[in-house]
């Protein structure tokens, strides 16, 4: 019995935050602001409490699939410096109670997603979250260095369901939505992973400048880079987005693809190293000036 | 065997960190009831009122 009592006295209890950080909150607020993007682009009018909740329960799912893959990946964090003082690998959550909490996040994040908005969209969210947890996280990340363009579809998704809450179904608009940061995720990753290879070698997870090389990699960047410019640009050339959009999101594509083009070039030493930091850096600010321009329009039109 | 008895005892930090978490998990409820509510309220709308007498 005295055993019982010096082991549980080693178990350190969980705090409320460390629960909230199985969420991913980090990767949740930008699931907040893609679906909100999505939700006030559709021209569809929308109570706000109904998209607040909407946007409520997908970040909510988008949560409960980041605890879900911090229960698989424990052993691979647990290797990696960047990932190695999470919830789980830190000792301050066991993996019993990750695998609880997101299952059950994922039920309520799904049902409450239908009934407030609709069960399209809370269908699409249970879908999103399978994809994330099974298809990518259990499936395709250890097994193929393409692993980075299946989980960027995961991360794509979220626009879309914030489309889906309000209209009820996919359009050509949701899904350039979600072909943007599907195309950005690829050169945004290869770009950091470029600079720190070290810790997914270690890890024994395949990623692309692990298995197929650096030259490899840096042809994958330019190419996505080359096919992300036009799908950045295309909401206007589609219509649905202004001209101040238009001259703003070339101009930005252009920058993308020249930077992926100095990663191409730079092969070598600190030049190389930095010419990927400015790539990846500038894609977060790529991004984020995308969706604030599609949301600001549609805010502004909405007055 | 005394011990036994006695079960499991938290430390105090325990305590303080348990305590915190009971308090933050009844807010996060309290918070989805209000808001259940309110949705429920916007969902059916004028509806609430059409019953049949």
């Amino acid at each position: 019995m005295t055993d019982t009592t010096s082991v549980f006295e080693k178990t350190p209890e969980a705090e409320f935050g460390d629960f909230v950080a199985l969420l991913k909150p980090r990767v949740m607020s930008l699931v907040v602001f893609t679906a909100l993007t999505g939700l006030l682009v559709a021209p569809v009018p929308v109570h706000p409490l109904v998209a607040f909740t909407s946007i409520l329960f997908i970040a909510l799912g988008g949560g409960a699939s980041g605890a879900l893959n911090m229960w698989w990946d424990a052993d691979i964090d647990r290797i990696m410096r960047r990932t190695r003082n999470r919830p789980i690998p830190a000792g301050k959550v066991t993996e019993g109670e990750a695998l609880g909490f997101g299952l059950a996040l994922s039920g309520i994040s799904v049902v409450m997603l239908g009934l407030a908005a609709n069960w399209f969209a809370g269908a699409f969210l249970a879908f999103t979250i399978f994809f994330y947890v099974i298809v990518y996280t259990m499936w395709l990340k250890r097994s193929t260095p393409q692993n980075i363009v299946i989980g960027g579809a995961a991360g794509a998704f979220p626009p879309m369901i914030g489309w889906a809450a309000v209209t009820g179904s996919v359009s050509l608009e949701s899904f350039v939505l979600f072909l943007i940061i599907f195309m950005w995720t690829p050169p945004h990753f290869w770009a950091l992973a470029l600079v720190k290879n070290g810790d997914y070698t270690a890890a024994k997870v395949p990623m692309l400048p692990v298995v197929a090389g650096e030259t490899s990699t840096r042809n994958h960047i330019l190419v996505y880079s080359l096919l992300l410019a036009p799908v950045g640009v295309a909401p206007w050339l589609l219509g649905f987005a202004s001209p101040v959009y238009g001259v703003a999101s070339s101009l930005l594509s252009l920058t993308f693809v020249a930077l992926a083009a100095d990663v191409w070039r730079k092969r070598a030493g600190d030049p190389a190293k930095a010419a990927c930091w400015r790539l990846f850096k500038f894609s977060i600010f790529y991004l984020f000036m995308l969706f604030a321009l599609l949301l600001g329009e549609s805010l502004v039109a909405g007055i | 065997m005394a011990d036994q008895d006695k079960g499991i005892t938290l430390t105090d930090e325990q305590k303080k960190k348990r305590r915190a978490r009971s308090v933050a998990i009844a807010v996060v409820l309290v918070a989805l009831v209000v808001l259940f509510y309110v949705v429920t309220i916007i969902k059916l709308g004028p509806g609430v009122m059409d019953r049949a007498l």
